[in-house]
């Protein structure tokens, strides 16, 4: 990889090499990797004999996922008459804005989840605090969760968050559609190859088998998928420039472009239309997010599936999202609170096939290896592509940049731009942002 | 007696009821100033202040970089240059477009509401009624029922058209579902308006032999030259605030094309923390609308 000089002044600023190679997460699979030395914590995790404490616990989940969070809390409750933890729901929009005025009014929450991309820009700010210690007395390390999931939380050679979830891109599928077009039903494509032919064979029974959507959800998630297979990055490692305007990201745009050319997919696709047409049987295909598994299964009479997205490139990749536990800072550190919010996370953590079953693939391995998950099939699915998964750079702000790729996503498949002058011009506005937050943030 | 207590009491409080005298109009004035004063008048200056600044309320460093955020808005090679302008041309579209429609259209729908007819509170009511409906939920709905390719309206109308994610349709769908939502504020205000106007005028019209047109010309019109200006300035003012519709109906598309200033001023300083930057924007923002405003108030006076 490229050593830019801003990379060396950090490794200058980490010291010896330990914290660079976790963070640019150019250690690959074969490098040794040992958990960051901290101060060990004397408590216990998994039990807490301190005073009564109550614990604020702000998140997002305000869909389907909620009343299965809110279970488990009443479950840990129960558990632990010591512990009460409240829980708080926003918008996600609003957390992200509320969260961090609350933290400097020090009326933050004491703990919440926080999505892998927004860990280090909360940790630049100095939201949330690093858990090494926490992960050190929970004994957890990376061979617990899958290495991609475990780095994405660390910053500057420190952890910040806790895996609790993935939640990955999975190949939606229509088994009526599929079968009205003689294919067989529960064997969707696997390949590049199969997918067109199938798409082809759709088409001549008069149905657009995979609708390319133009938004955020989850057409931006769609190119991601397609750019990492086909051995592209969004960023560089280091976030010092952006790639997703290179040669496999024109490929990745370029193939969902032409779905919409070759008639396999409508113009104009609007919000949310590709889920709604894979539920009306307009559509053969729709990859989408693992917490659609609970929408489908609430539609009547509705014959679907779910699979690893095919793989279109040289290499299997799926987009994936992932929520993690965060401590927040405080003015008065409560070390009570601490230990009770290491007990909480550990037993969540513990408990996570609950989790599974609001449609998310829990981050501990050993509940994704265990029996319960493989029997919830889809999630099982869906989970099974745990180590191709890509996640954004561990860098504060790279959300900023990564949004100027939707509105080129947007203008591409909208037939607007083709999709390299889109994505180079994207690129452009991306690297200024990069610059503005490397200058910002210090890094 | 009367004559006495007053008497005594003018001679024992003169000062200070002269001076509470004087200080009334000031007292009443009090409540609202002491909010103008927290809630708008210190947080305007307040933002003048963060707008010369690299500015995160979290951060340690807040580097003071002088006018940089207001040149970067005028430099074609910043980050920011494009895509606020964008979205400036965005919310001046809209305004241009939406503007005409809530002024006029309340205005008729007003004339009709105000005759005497049979079922005449219930139209009151259903024009006023989308009005009541958080944008949240008046967005969704035509989302789904502007939906190019699974929506009712092109179904009914039997055509294909791109309400939300091509130009210039998008502008047709965002006017169209804002005027369908907001014009019964603006009729209530007219109808309001209207019957302020004295009934001697109109009779004296009639004798006059005005018919239904010169009625409304020199008399109804006239009389709601305020109300006008009023409805004229805020609706100018709300348009050019245009948010939630841009945000939830088109969500920018095409390309972004259709995210007016405030989605992408929101973006910058609550989204990605560059509260120096967005608060220059949106001082930008504030001067187009203040001399737009003025514009508006010259003309309406010129014409009384």
């Amino acid at each position: 990889m490229q050593m830019s000089l801003d990379n060396l002044t950090r490794r200058r600023a980490l010291g010896l090499g330990l914290g660079a190679l976790v963070l640019t997460g150019c250690g690959g699979g074969g490098g040794p990797r040992q958990a960051p030395q901290q101060t060990a914590t004397t408590a216990a995790p998994t039990t807490y004999t301190g005073p009564a404490v109550s614990l604020a616990f702000w998140n997002g989940f305000t869909g389907g996922d909620g009343p299965f969070m809110k279970r488990l809390i009443e479950q840990f409750n129960a558990a632990h008459p010591a512990i009460k933890v409240t829980m708080n729901v926003y918008q996600w929009a609003d957390y992200y804005a509320k969260v961090p005025a609350a933290v400097a009014a020090g009326q933050g929450p004491d703990l919440g989840i926080m999505h892998v991309d927004s860990v280090a820009t909360n940790a630049a700010r100095q939201v949330v605090l690093p858990l090494d210690d926490v992960a050190t007395s929970l004994n957890l390390t990376e061979a617990d969760f899958s290495p991609p999931v475990w780095q994405a939380g660390v910053y500057k050679g420190a952890r910040y968050s806790i895996p609790l979830d993935v939640h990955p891109l999975g190949m939606f599928y229509n088994k009526t559609v599929l079968s009205k077009a003689g294919l067989d039903p529960d064997n969707p494509p696997k390949n590049g190859e199969e997918y067109l032919a199938a798409l082809e064979a759709l088409k001549k029974a008069g149905i657009q088998g995979h609708w390319a959507t133009p938004f955020p959800f989850t057409g931006n998630m769609q190119f991601g998928s397609l750019l990492y297979q086909h051995g592209g990055q969004l960023f560089a490692d280091d976030a010092s420039v952006s790639r997703f305007a290179e040669e496999p990201g024109v490929q990745a745009l370029t193939w969902l472009v032409e779905l919409v050319n070759k008639g396999y997919s409508p113009k104009n696709v609007g919000q949310d239309a590709d889920l709604i047409a894979l539920q009306n049987g307009k559509a053969a295909f729709n990859w989408n997010g693992i917490w659609s598994i609970n929408t489908l299964r609430a539609v009547k009479d509705l014959e679907w599936g779910v699979a690893p997205l095919p793989q279109i490139g040289a290499k299997p990749a799926a987009w994936a999202g992932s929520h993690q536990f965060v401590l927040f800072k405080q003015r008065k550190p409560d070390q009570n609170k601490l230990t009770a919010a290491k007990v909480f996370i550990n037993w969540i953590s513990g408990h996570s096939i609950e989790w599974a079953k609001a449609g998310q693939v829990p981050a501990r391995k050993s509940i994704r290896d265990g029996a319960e998950f493989q029997a919830l099939k889809e999630q099982a699915a869906i989970g099974s592509q745990i180590d191709n998964l890509y996640f954004l750079p561990s860098v504060p702000g790279i959300g900023d940049a990564s949004a100027v790729v939707d509105q080129a996503i947007n203008a591409a498949i909208l037939l607007k731009k083709s999709p390299k002058d889109a994505l180079t011009e994207a690129a452009a506005k991306a690297d200024k942002i990069l610059e503005q937050n490397r200058k910002k943030y210090g890094a | 007696m009367t004559t006495l207590t007053a008497k005594a009491s003018t001679a024992r409080a003169a000062t200070p009821v002269a001076w509470s005298g004087r200080a009334t109009p000031y007292l009443f004035l009090a409540p609202y100033l002491v909010l103008f004063c927290v809630f708008v008048l210190a947080p305007a200056i307040y933002g003048v202040w963060v707008s010369l600044h690299d500015w995160d309320f979290l951060l340690e460093g807040r580097p003071f970089v002088g006018l940089d955020n207001y040149t970067a808005l005028f430099d074609p090679s910043s980050a920011v240059y494009a895509d606020f302008w964008m979205s400036m041309r965005a919310t001046g579209w809209f305004t241009l477009l939406s503007v005409p429609f809530l002024v006029v259209l309340p205005l008729g729908i007003a004339l009709l509401l105000n005759r005497p007819f049979r079922g005449r509170t219930f139209f009151r009511g259903l024009f006023f009624a989308p009005y009541v409906l958080g944008v949240a939920v008046v967005c969704l709905m035509w989302r789904l029922l502007l939906d190019p390719n699974l929506g009712l309206v092109d179904w009914l109308l039997g055509t294909d058209i791109a309400w939300t994610t091509s130009l210039p349709w998008g502008w047709v769908a965002l006017v169209g579902v804002t005027v369908w939502w907001t014009l019964g504020f603006n009729g209530v205000i007219y109808l309001a308006g209207m019957q302020d106007i004295p009934r001697e005028l109109y009779d004296a019209a009639k004798v006059d032999g005005a018919g239904r047109w010169a009625e409304f010309r020199h008399v109804t019109l006239p009389g709601l030259r305020p109300v006008m200006l009023f409805v004229v300035t805020t609706t100018v003012l709300a348009s050019a605030n245009m948010f939630g519709q841009s945000y939830l109906l088109t969500q920018g598309a095409p390309g972004g094309e259709t995210r007016t200033a405030i989605v992408y001023i929101l973006d910058q300083g609550l989204g990605q923390y560059k509260m120096g930057s967005a608060s220059a924007m949106s001082y930008v923002l504030t001067l187009a609308l203040i001399v737009v405003s003025v514009i508006n108030f010259r003309l309406f006076r010129g014409r009384s």
